[in-house]
């Protein structure tokens, strides 16, 4: 229910003062409402989208450094 | 896809088993509340591969499972009714209330659509002017600003055919129940990733302190509930008991501050009945009074419809990690995902969905076995 799926934001426009915009999910596309992020995001940006909402702009430093730590982990444990 | 393909790497995952293994010096009991974790939990069978380690109790994270049976059944009044087009999030549908459920409804004619977004019930509505859409707004924190969205946009663009059937809960009193529980066995919980995202994890830190419980904000991959379990029981193994983030990618600690706000002006905090439950106090979110004209309960006059859970089923003992779900006596017999007693069996977040599907790894976490 809770299902949230990262996209990248492809277009961005107004709906009767409400931001919208197109997110790509791995060649899927979507309408999608961005309210919610309209003051963080801009093309090309990733976002966790929710029924339809994008929820929040996924911090890739975070992502790649948490991928990173990961990834040291299992060298560490190749070696133990 | 990126930002997925990477967390789900199965050599990394290894690694991160072995550290829990290495970590944990006993048996921990843990528990996810979020039916996307317990159905990924179980798929990849990481209660079983840690099942020396962690038991995880899937706790009530399913707002389609959680859901009141007299809601179903108000629901499936309105979309008997001729002059209504019933919209609903796809996994509502096959939820059985007192008598049937959505989709038998739509079979015998009434028209009843599953929406990917409620704003498309609300495209709909505009669309329909001589029809009553109304919206089954469930969900948690999660789904509520997209939902309370759906109500401010009706109201900004004058649409007067649309209403919203709302049962949405809210995470933390429900957790507060479980650890209030005299039989709690919970010491530690992964949070959900996406309610976080929304609401932050403020919430959770005098519920960390007050009963010394670590509580670890986590997301839906394989890697990241590794990586939640693993940080839980090192916390746990230190004496510690702190929130602590795992999904870094997407929470902060302070929430979507905007999603709040529109949240907050939409709806209001009220007592809310959980399906094999009961009533918690505090637990949901209703329309505030200016927002009533939306309200299908009251559009409607819905209040007089009310239902008692069928005996047979005990969705309440295992949302409350009382029992798991092979332990129930109708479990894969008189409830199947087919015929279902309860909606646990039905969605696919679902702990006895998720353990129906997946039966070789949940038999093997069973106590003793």
């Amino acid at each position: 229910m809770c299902l949230g799926i990262p996209g990248r934001i492809v277009e961005m426009r107004r709906d009767g003062g409400l931001p919208m915009g197109v997110v790509d999910f791995g060649g899927v596309r979507r309408e999608v409402c961005l309210a919610y992020v309209a003051d963080e995001v801009a093309l090309g940006d990733y976002v966790i989208i929710h029924v339809g909402f994008a929820l929040s702009k996924v911090d890739e430093e975070e992502a790649h450094r948490t991928l990173e730590i990961l990834r040291q982990m299992g060298e560490l444990e190749e070696l133990a | 896809m990126k930002y997925l393909a990477e967390y789900r790497d199965p050599k990394l995952a290894r690694a991160l088993v072995e550290r829990i293994r290495r970590t944990a010096t006993r048996r921990w009991t843990l528990m996810e509340v979020c039916g996307g974790q317990t159905h990924t939990i179980v798929k990849q069978g990481i209660n079983d591969v840690l099942s020396d380690q962690v038991e995880m109790i899937h706790g009530p994270g399913c707002p389609v499972c959680v859901t009141p049976l007299e809601q179903i059944d108000r629901a499936l009044h309105l979309a008997s009714r001729p002059d209504v087009i019933f919209t609903s999030f796809g996994d509502m549908l096959r939820v059985p209330g007192s008598a049937c459920d959505l989709l038998q409804v739509k079979a015998r004619g009434g028209d009843v659509r599953a929406v990917y977004s409620p704003l498309d019930a609300l495209e709909l509505a505009r669309r329909s002017p001589d029809k009553e859409v109304v919206f089954f707004a469930v969900g948690f924190e999660t789904t509520a600003p997209a939902n309370a969205m759906a109500v401010w946009r009706a109201r900004e663009l004058g649409v007067r055919n649309f209403s919203v059937l709302v049962s949405h809960v809210t995470v933390p009193p429900a957790m507060v129940a479980i650890l209030e529980a005299p039989d709690n066995r919970v010491q530690g919980f992964l949070a959900a990733g996406h309610v976080c995202t929304v609401m932050g994890w403020t919430e959770y830190e005098p519920l960390a302190e007050r009963y010394r419980v670590p509580i670890v904000v986590t997301g839906f991959e394989p890697m990241d509930i590794l990586e939640g379990i693993w940080m839980a029981v090192r916390q746990l193994e230190d004496g510690r008991h702190e929130v602590e983030n795992q999904y870094v990618r997407s929470v902060r600690r302070e929430g979507n501050a905007a999603a709040q706000d529109l949240m907050g002006r939409v709806f209001q905090v009220v007592d809310r009945g959980w399906r094999g439950i009961g009533v918690i106090p505090a637990s949901g979110l209703g329309l505030r009074p200016e927002f009533a004209e939306y309200d299908a309960e009251l559009r409607f006059a819905l209040g007089s419809i009310r239902a008692d859970e069928p005996a047979e089923c005990r969705a309440g003992d295992v949302l409350r990690g009382r029992i798991k779900p092979f332990e129930c006596a109708a479990f894969g017999t008189s409830c199947t995902p087919e015929s279902p007693l309860g909606a646990p069996m039905v969605s696919s977040e679902g702990a006895c969905a998720a353990y129906h599907n997946f039966a070789r790894a949940g038999r093997a976490a069973a106590p003793g076995a």
